[in-house]
């Protein structure tokens, strides 16, 4: 029999069956913002070309990054920025085999939360307020 | 060229027999995603604080270009632009590895790497473009200017 003919393989236990955890939490987030990011990265190429380019170029960037949407993309990107730097952190701390028990992950967990709500809220509050 | 890790009795015949196993790009990826990584801290963090100052300021082009004409904000962000794009790059590739089923796997995979370097390339150059569009003899006003 060829490959194409065989019932379909099992797959192993996927997403929808595990109890949630803080574990896996921070292990999709810091996935998803790392992707996240990388679309940003579009606009931060965006905001660097145009400018370079000039007045109009740099205006139609500039109205855009003002808008609404774009403040809440802009607001969103900083958050995901914070918490993928502070999860990336843990990452670079476990490789070295510290911090990888699961009362350790729930404390890291929480820490990474607090610090990267504060630090996204603490920048956006200078750039409006304080500077 | 051969790998004395081939002969070794970590890989099984069947394996060695199918070409199966490591092509040995591994800990080269391992390195370069954790070493970008630890680059990023200072970098990204040096990058969003400089974006942001120039936002408080009103975020006037004038502004920007003065800023991306001092030599060491224009190197700091080449270097950060290349530490972010080779780090996304890398970090790409393993979630596209991981839930591509595509046929077109392989060609996402080499998409990923062709639009990271445009980006990249495109970013640097305008970094560059702004860094020297500055009259070097007026450099140092430009520079006090922008602090
Ligand atoms: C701010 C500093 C940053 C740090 C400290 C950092 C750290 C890390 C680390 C340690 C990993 C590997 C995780 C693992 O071992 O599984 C990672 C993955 C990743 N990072 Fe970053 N990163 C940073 C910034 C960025 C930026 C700016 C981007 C996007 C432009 C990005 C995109 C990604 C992506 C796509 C992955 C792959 C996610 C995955 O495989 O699950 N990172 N990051």
């Amino acid at each position: 029999m060829s490959a194409s003919q065989l019932p379909p393989r099992p797959l192993s236990p996927h997403i929808g069956i595990w109890k949630w955890s803080i574990n896996m939490v921070l292990s999709i987030l810091h996935r998803a913002s790392g992707i996240a990011l990388s679309v940003g990265s579009l606009m931060l190429v965006w905001f660097l070309a145009s400018a370079a380019t000039g007045p109009e170029a740099y205006d139609c960037f500039i109205g855009f990054a003002t808008s609404v949407f774009g403040q809440i993309l802009l607001f969103g990107w900083t958050g995901a920025m914070f918490f993928h730097l502070c999860s990336g952190i843990r990452h670079l701390i476990m490789d070295t085999g510290r911090m990888i028990t699961i009362p350790a992950a729930e404390k890291a967990g929480f820490f990474i939360f607090v610090v990267s709500i504060a630090l996204t809220f603490g920048l956006w509050g200078c750039i409006k307020f304080f500077f | 060229m051969a790998h004395k890790w081939e002969d070794t009795a970590f890989k099984g015949p069947m394996a060695r027999a199918k070409g199966l196993g490591s092509a040995h790009a591994g800990l080269h990826h391992w390195m370069g995603q954790k070493l970008t990584a630890i680059a990023n801290i200072p970098l990204v963090l040096w990058a969003v604080w400089s974006f942001a100052s120039l936002a408080a300021a009103g975020a006037e082009l004038a502004d920007v270009q003065a800023f991306f004409g001092a030599p060491a904000h224009a190197i700091l962000m080449v270097l950060a632009l290349a530490s972010i794009f080779y780090h996304m790059a890398l970090g790409l590739q393993v979630a596209i590895e991981d839930y591509s089923h595509s046929a077109f796997k392989p060609v996402f995979l080499m998409l990923v790497k062709l639009v990271t370097v445009a980006l990249f390339v495109t970013a640097s150059f305008s970094v560059l473009k702004m860094g020297f569009a500055v009259d070097v003899t007026d450099m140092s006003a430009l520079v006090q200017q922008s602090m």
